[in-house]
């Protein structure tokens, strides 16, 4: 740990008790502009009170239908489009008052899903990676480039000169991830970094970005549709639903048992090998609600089997399941008094 | 498509009056004292102050401009220094004139420009594809101010079939639909309808091809449809942009047939403009330009109605 | 470490890292409508420059008994104008102004354009809208009439006529300059780079302006043959170059009373136009699709 931390150039300061990053209720509503005078007719609330931290060394998982501002989230942590609300502490300094933007993007990184758009086509690939080390000023921004080059397994005397489009998609993500490792990151985002992969390459990928994360003391975020990969690579899990978090823990709690029927349901959509696990029909009907006009009381409510009138009413809070506080979800059923005809039940056993 | 209708409404009005200030700053970025060309040359320092006065330019630029739109909007474009008449009549009987000449020049322009192009996006890349190709950059390039010169050295002057200057027998006068009038007609409309010809063929070439190679083109066909219900669905695909494309166009012919009216002497706005011009007849200029640049705002704002009409692909929310 | 070197797969074939440009050219090289048209676009450019050089007739000096001779007259090949000047020598010195009129307000505006474009494309918002709604303004005249009413208000000259067709093309360009600019905006290698810490300037320099000149560079050749077209209707009309200088525009508006006479004559510095004009568009249209740029 101790020389992984010299090499990366960037001081542990809070200690290992003091998670790297802690979201804290993060918001950001996009407003849907109409008319000549761009009057702000409505509001699509992307990420609507998110919170969340992330410990040094772990991954965190974060899953759930597309447009359910997983994205959001990602660029809200690394300060690419700015909070309406909320706050970010990076390992013990809060975003805008110990640190600034500049600092924070020094310790956050992110790779992007589509490796093709993520590389300026007019760019040699060991530019590329040169760009941001050049930029803050770190010696020799094209040695180091091409030392990453090959750390992650790209020769750079064959490939250094290329350009993106003489590579596949893989060797470009790989190109993506010594992007963001050539600025000494602590924490890399990985927003659908390997969903548009093919199955084989996206093993090797996620097999090199293990790697790195031991190699150079890595944390991870790293979102993902795709709840087997997730399952891989992640220490803990986060669903989010209609930008809210829906449930929260472990990884093998989760996938042993899921709390909130949302969460239980994209597990039950997920392919299953075993003959006698197939479900028949949908365990998911229709599309999200629009984020503009979200639901009331609980945002899942719609959508959901287990509905009541209370859920309708009234947004459940966050709690703890079966005793393990690190397992958290939303959902009335697991709030004692709540209200809702389950809830009580769960509370007995 | 109502919201929608009010929307375009009112984004046109600030690029209206923005036109409208362009047209009132004409006269103010004319070197020297805009006064010079409304007065006599040995008009004495009183005379000079008393018109000064009387046109309002000694009052602040803004002032001007509320005073002159106000009148503007009144139908109020102030006097012809060269004839005395008002400019708004002078215009107005002249915009006829180019309208005439525009639609005549569209009518000829639009089923020969869609034709072409059809059967080029059609029959890609095959020699007929490139024939077109050839006729429409061809059409694009010719300055038709030299075009219309060339017809009237061969049907007029050569051949003597048709006239060369002129709307009608006999200098002006009222327009009638009669063989004397559209002998006249003749020549300019052919000359101001090459370069729409060459642009329409153009953009219905690529757009025909286009959705030609589309996936969807394939389905209908896999489908067992018929080759002419494929090409209705091709029509009906194509239609919205090709649409646009020449109701801009038209709006185009009216200010681009300024050349045209000129080389043919026909009474329209173009030629009541280079008079302008020749006159230094500034009101008369600045009335004709207004008149015409919201004609093509107009004009623009209609095509863009119109399409969203049509095209199911523009949201009407 | 090791796991991370040893699962280098060879995914894509080896292609060697050709430069863009050398494609560009290598494609360009072999249409051979476009390389006629540079040809000819240069001969043009060429002879005007060395016009004095060429052992031509003075292309000024008139003559009362020569006066619109024909094609083939002894010592005149293309004939004399209506005050008995050389036409060969008009036409050829005529390029002189005909064509650094009708290219440098394209030249002008593509620089001018495409500054605005940037920053609006780039900045977004206010100064987006700021920016665009002005060139909108602009937008909503046609072309000729904007040209046409600049340049009789500001008076004849050359320089009149740069500055009111410059005007001209100033919105269409940085129109296209917007847009362009507004896609690569939207790309990820751009936030990217801010992730990285790049300025505002840092970025445009470095991933935007690379990735839009191309587009924008074509878009503004197709503007060329109007523009022409143009700066000889200016000078048709006697609002652009004066008398007795040669230009095309204003030979052929001198020389329009000489249809009757000597048509053919007559007609040639048009032909000049339109050749010229009918080159530019075809060459831009080969640029076009030898820079792989879609409309």
């Amino acid at each position: 740990m101790s020389k992984t931390e010299a090499e990366s150039g960037q001081q542990d300061r809070g200690g290992p008790g003091q998670p790297l990053i802690i979201a804290k209720d993060l918001k950001k509503h996009f407003p849907v502009r109409s008319g000549l005078f761009s009057r702000r007719s409505a509001t699509v609330r992307a990420v609507d009170g998110v919170s969340f931290d992330v410990m040094k060394g772990e991954t965190l998982g974060i899953v759930g239908e597309s447009g359910c501002g997983k994205s959001t989230t990602a660029r809200l942590l690394i300060g690419l489009i700015e909070l309406d609300e909320g706050g970010i502490i990076f390992d013990g300094d809060s975003l805008g008052g110990d640190i600034g933007l500049k600092e924070l993007r020094r310790g956050v990184q992110m790779v992007f899903q589509d490796s093709y758009a993520s590389l300026n086509p007019r760019l040699t690939i060991v530019d590329s990676v040169a760009f941001g080390p050049k930029i803050q000023g770190l010696d020799k921004p094209a040695e180091r480039a091409r030392d990453l080059l090959a750390r992650v397994g790209l020769d750079p005397d064959r490939f250094a000169q290329r350009y993106p489009h003489e590579l596949s998609g893989g060797q470009r993500q790989r190109v993506n991830i010594a992007r963001a490792l050539a600025m000494e990151p602590r924490l890399v985002i990985l927003d659908e970094a390997v969903s548009a992969l093919d199955k084989s390459v996206e093993a090797q990928v996620l097999n090199l970005l293990n790697d790195l994360r031991r190699e150079f003391g890595l944390t991870y975020v790293f979102i993902s549709h795709d709840l087997n990969v997730v399952r891989y690579i992640s220490d803990r899990v986060l669903v989010m639903y209609l930008g809210e978090v829906v449930e929260i823990g472990p990884s093998e709690a989760i996938y042993a048992k899921q709390a909130h029927p949302y969460t239980a349901s994209l597990f039950a959509a997920m392919p299953s090998m075993d003959p006698d696990n197939r479900t028949e029909e949908p365990p998911l009907a229709g599309d999200p609600p629009n984020p503009i006009d979200p639901p009331s009381g609980c945002r899942f409510h719609t959508r959901c089997r287990f509905a009541e009138d209370v859920c309708a009413a009234r947004k459940p809070a966050l709690s703890i399941i079966g005793g393990e506080e690190a397992h958290l979800a939303a959902c009335h059923i697991h709030e004692p008094g709540s209200g809702h005809s389950l809830a009580n039940r769960e509370a007995a056993q | 498509m109502f919201t929608y209708l009010v929307r375009r409404l009112i984004y046109v009005l600030p690029v209206a009056i923005g036109v409208s200030i362009i047209c009132f700053l004409l006269v103010h970025i004319a070197p020297g004292d805009p006064l010079t060309a409304i007065m006599p040359v040995d008009a004495t320092a009183e005379e000079q102050a008393a018109m000064r006065s009387a046109y309002g330019l000694d009052k602040p630029l803004p002032v001007q401009y509320a005073i002159w739109i106000g009148k503007a909007a009144m139908g109020d474009l102030g006097k012809s220094i060269a004839t005395g008449r008002p400019v708004a009549d002078e215009v107005f009987a002249a915009v006829r004139n180019s309208l005439l000449l525009a639609f005549s020049a569209s009518v000829i322009a639009f089923p020969i420009g869609l034709f072409l192009g059809f059967l080029a996006g059609y029959f890609r890349d095959t020699i007929f594809d490139r024939l077109v190709t050839a006729i429409a950059i061809t059409g694009v390039s010719v300055p038709n101010y030299w075009l219309g010169i060339v017809l009237v050295i061969i049907f007029s002057v050569q051949l003597g079939w048709l006239p060369s200057m002129g709307a009608g027998p006999g200098g002006s006068g009222e327009w009638t639909w009669d063989y004397a009038h559209v002998r006249h007609l003749i020549l300019p409309a052919v000359t101001l309808a090459v370069v729409p010809i060459g642009i329409v063929a153009r953009t219905v070439r690529a757009l025909v091809g286009d959705i030609f190679s589309m996936d969807f083109v394939q389905a209908l066909y896999a489908k067992g449809l018929r080759h002419s219900d494929v090409l209705r669905h091709v029509v009906r695909n194509a239609a919205p942009t090709a649409l646009s494309v020449m109701g801009l166009q038209l709006g185009y012919l009216l200010g681009g047939s300024i050349l045209i009216e000129t080389v043919f002497n026909w009474p329209g706005s173009g030629f009541l403009l280079s008079n302008a011009i020749f006159q230094r007849d500034l009101p008369l200029l600045q009335g004709t330009i207004l008149i015409l640049s919201l004609f093509f705002v107009g004009m623009n704002l209609i095509v863009d109605v119109a399409q969203a009409a049509i095209d199911p692909r523009i949201k009407r929310s | 470490m090791s796991a991370a070197t040893d699962t280098v797969v060879p995914e894509a074939p080896v292609i060697t890292a050709a430069g863009y440009w050398t494609g560009v050219l290598k494609r360009f090289s072999r249409d051979p409508v476009a390389v006629t048209c540079a040809v000819i676009v240069l001969l043009l450019i060429l002879s005007a420059v060395f016009a004095p050089y060429l052992g031509l007739d003075d292309p000024y000096k008139a003559s009362m008994i020569k006066r619109l001779k024909p094609i083939g007259y002894p010592g005149f090949p293309l004939g004399t104008d209506e005050q008995g000047r050389d036409m060969l020598s008009r036409l050829i010195y005529g390029g002189r102004l005909t064509l650094f009129v009708g290219l440098v307000p394209v030249v002008l505006a593509f620089f001018i354009g495409s500054a605005f474009g940037l920053v609006a494309g780039y900045a977004g918002g206010r100064i987006n809208a700021l920016i665009m709604r002005t060139v909108d303004v602009f937008f909503a005249f046609p072309s000729v009439l904007l040209a046409i009413a600049i340049s009789s208000a500001l008076g004849a000259g050359i320089v009149n006529s740069l500055v009111s067709l410059t005007i001209v093309f100033i919105p269409p360009i940085a129109r296209v300059a917007e847009s362009a600019t507004a896609s690569v905006r939207a790309l990820d290698y751009i936030d990217a780079a801010r992730a990285s810490g790049g300025g505002a300037l840092t970025i445009i320099r470095v991933h935007i302006i690379g990735n839009v000149l191309g587009p924008i560079f074509v878009y503004a050749t197709s503007l060329t043959s109007v523009c022409m077209i143009l700066a000889a209707g200016l000078s048709f009309l006697g609002i652009g170059v004066r008398p007795p200088e040669p230009e095309w525009g204003l030979m052929l508006n001198t020389l329009r009373t000489a249809i009757y006479v000597n048509p053919w004559v007559a007609a040639l510095p048009g032909l000049m136009i339109f050749i010229t004009s009918l080159c530019l568009n075809l060459l831009s249209d080969g640029l076009r699709s030898a820079m792989n740029v879609k409309d």
